[in-house]
């Protein structure tokens, strides 16, 4: 029974589906993303999702904050460069009098805001800074080994045919198991009114447009992405696909790219969503090393078990003790 | 804001504002504007509270089918009703955490055992009804005591008490597994120790109960379980901080802190005023009292103390990363 629990294996004959299509998933390629959030916005439109709030969050372009029950694919924006720490200094020295370094010379400053030009094309390619700006469409991992399902106690959270984790809304009650179990932050219950808001108080999270690949379509996301970041397909092809473009980045001397979630051995048994990521994965809120709990159940029962008998042991010695 | 995206920050140590030595160096890590990795859960205080009333009831039950066995009616009478007050407190408490209520039965439609949730609801399905008869049985007015419905729930209120007290240790000690098998850093961390803290906690609170409410020529039985599950709990809880690292922390800071260290106090003082009071009626019930708190201190400060794991990132990429660094990526085969 634990080799099921963890390991690599084909999730969806391993559910005990029969005749099991290949593997569906996603590579998102963040090489190429450009921050359109046209993912994000035609996840909602196709999936009905309710909106996530209107606040600005003043973390670059990001304003949708996470993934979460409204939020099924999310871009996250990471701006990198030693202008900010630039900006720090020259904040410091500002308060310590420095005049000279309060931003009289702009040119030092570039923070990398949006131009008419082609990044770095007004300055030359030697005039070029070191700023990076990461971007990256984050969405449910579809893990082999899925901590959401593991410990859902209704079976409303199932293995799909295609190998995807999707959740049965009429049946989940909103335990809310599932919310800590995700080792990548991913599903959480839905927050609403009571009876306006749709799914209100149950576990949401993307589905890989379960309704859209059961008909032979694209889900939404992958459909609208304008520069194939995020690709749709049989999972083999997919990473195989993903080996070769790390390879080809390499060869161009771009050493930072590196696939996340691809390896069928790691401790999730490898996802069905992986990512081509440009730096580490924390950078961009992904767990560096993620593990599902499950692997370690069989011992917690176990554990759990020996500290029943002690306290069944305990209060029969209570007794046996004698005396009033 | 604090963590600036792909910059590196630096956090001190564990234990900064009592004095303490900080349990590992502070660690350098990145996260992405100071965001959480992990979901803390939605759970509110309905959960910390059903551990600590599962437990009394669970404890309650054990304590009433021996006292049944060796002739303590009074404690018999306290623990059956204990039993049944903690059990039917734990139901609504259980229910009214579900985002939907009203489809609380859900559970029912599977068992299990990946899930800790569906075990244990199986579990419950199969203590409650038992310990339930037992309670009602204690609670029945003397005048429906003769008719016949009620000498029919009299003759079972033994074999209910008693099946329900073997189910009962698994009632107080699978709730541990219900929070470490999560991805809460705090919560995972403890997974090879948090089920004998609970079931220590569970003994110690209802033993608590039975000081409370037995009489000192019954109370014997009770007080010996209360300091053993206190020194059982205090013991393991020590040994499972030492071996937590940083995860640790969050059981030392803010509330949850401030909850473990008033946990720690009461049962430790609970203990010791339990073993001077054995000739002591007022003493034996300040004890019990204490305990009971005690209890209860322990798991909203177990439960605080997680939730806060989740919310920073620090303690779900911090171990991770050293993992990395100390035995490379995690890989099944
Ligand atoms: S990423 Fe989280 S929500 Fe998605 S399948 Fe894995 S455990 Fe479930």
């Amino acid at each position: 029974m634990s080799t099921s629990f963890y390991g690599p294996l084909d999730p969806a004959p391993d559910a005990g589906w029969t005749d099991a299509p290949p593997r569906k998933g996603f590579f998102t390629d963040t090489s190429i993303c450009i921050g359109c959030k046209a993912c994000e916005v035609a996840c909602k439109e196709w999936n009905a999702v309710p909106d996530d709030g209107f606040t600005l969050l003043g973390s670059s372009y990001d304003n949708t904050g996470a993934l979460g029950a409204s939020t099924w694919r999310h871009v996250a924006f990471i701006e990198q460069s030693p202008a900010s720490d630039v900006l720090n200094r020259v904040g410091d020295s500002a308060l310590t009098g420095d005049r000279n370094a309060l931003g009289t010379d702009t040119t030092k400053v570039d923070l990398g805001m949006p131009s008419f030009d082609l990044p770095g094309m007004a300055v030359g390619a030697d005039g070029r800074t070191d700023f990076r700006w990461l971007m990256a469409s984050d969405v449910c991992k579809h893990c082999t080994h899925a901590g959401c399902l593991d410990v859902c106690p209704t079976g409303a959270l199932f293995r799909t045919e295609f190998g995807t984790v999707v959740v049965q809304d009429d049946i989940c009650n909103g335990c809310g198991y599932c919310v800590p179990a995700c080792p990548f932050g991913v599903i959480d219950r839905r927050v609403g009114e009571k009876g306006v808001t749709k799914n209100e108080g149950i576990a949401q999270k993307c589905t890989l447009c379960y309704d859209r690949i059961g008909d032979g379509l694209t889900p939404a996301c992958a459909k609208a992405c304008p520069t194939t970041s995020i690709q749709f397909g049989d999972l083999d092809e997919l990473r195989e696909r993903a080996e070769q473009r790390v390879e080809a980045m390499h060869a161009q001397g771009i050493s930072s790219a590196r696939l996340y979630g691809e390896d069928p051995t790691d401790g999730v048994g490898g996802v069905g969503a992986f990512f081509l990521l440009l730096d580490e994965p924390e950078v961009y809120g992904l767990p560096p090393d993620p593990v599902v709990t499950t692997r370690d159940l069989p011992e917690m029962w176990r554990k759990a078990g020996l500290a029943a008998l002690a306290m069944l042991a305990g209060a029969v010695a209570a007794f046996a003790g004698g005396g009033r | 804001m604090s963590g600036e995206p792909g910059t590196r920050r630096r956090k001190g140590g564990g234990g900064r504002e009592h004095g303490e030595q900080p349990m590992v160096p502070p660690a350098e890590f990145t996260s992405y504007y100071g965001r959480p990795v992990v979901k803390a859960s939605p759970w509110e205080h309905d959960i910390p509270a059903y551990l600590f009333m599962g437990g009394v009831a669970a404890g309650s039950s054990l304590l009433s089918a021996g006292a049944d066995l060796t002739d303590r009616p009074v404690l018999r009478r306290t623990g059956r009703i204990g039993a049944l007050v903690g059990l039917t407190l734990s139901m609504l408490a259980l229910v009214k955490d579900l985002g939907r209520p009203e489809r609380f039965h859900h559970m029912l439609r599977v068992a299990k055992p990946t899930s800790p949730m569906s075990v244990g609801t199986w579990i419950l399905t199969l203590y409650g009804p038992f310990a339930g008869l037992a309670g009602t049985a204690e609670l029945l007015p003397p005048r429906l005591r003769r008719t016949l419905p009620g000498r029919l729930l009299g003759w079972s209120a033994r074999p209910a008490g008693l099946t329900a007290a073997v189910v009962a240790p698994a009632v107080a000690s699978y709730t541990a597994v219900l929070l470490t098998n999560t991805a809460t850093p705090t919560w995972h961390a403890a997974h090879r120790h948090l089920p004998f803290v609970f079931v220590g906690s569970a003994s110690a609170a209802s033993g608590g109960l039975g000081l409370l409410a037995a009489p000192l020529s019954e109370a014997s039985p009770a007080r010996r379980l209360a300091v053993a599950g206190a020194v059982l709990e205090l013991a393991v809880e020590r040994h499972m901080e030492a071996g937590m690292g940083i995860t640790a922390e969050p059981l030392h800071d803010g509330h949850a802190g401030t909850l473990m260290r008033a946990s720690k106090a009461l049962t430790a003082a609970g203990a010791v005023g339990a073993v001077l009071g054995r000739r002591s009626r007022l003493l034996s019930a300040v004890s019990g009292a204490a305990l009971m708190a005690g209890s209860a201190c322990l798991r909203f400060g177990v439960f605080e103390a997680g939730q806060a794991s989740a919310r920073d990132p620090r303690y779900t990429v911090v171990p991770q990363r050293e993992r990395v660094e100390q035995h490379g990526r995690t890989r099944s085969v």
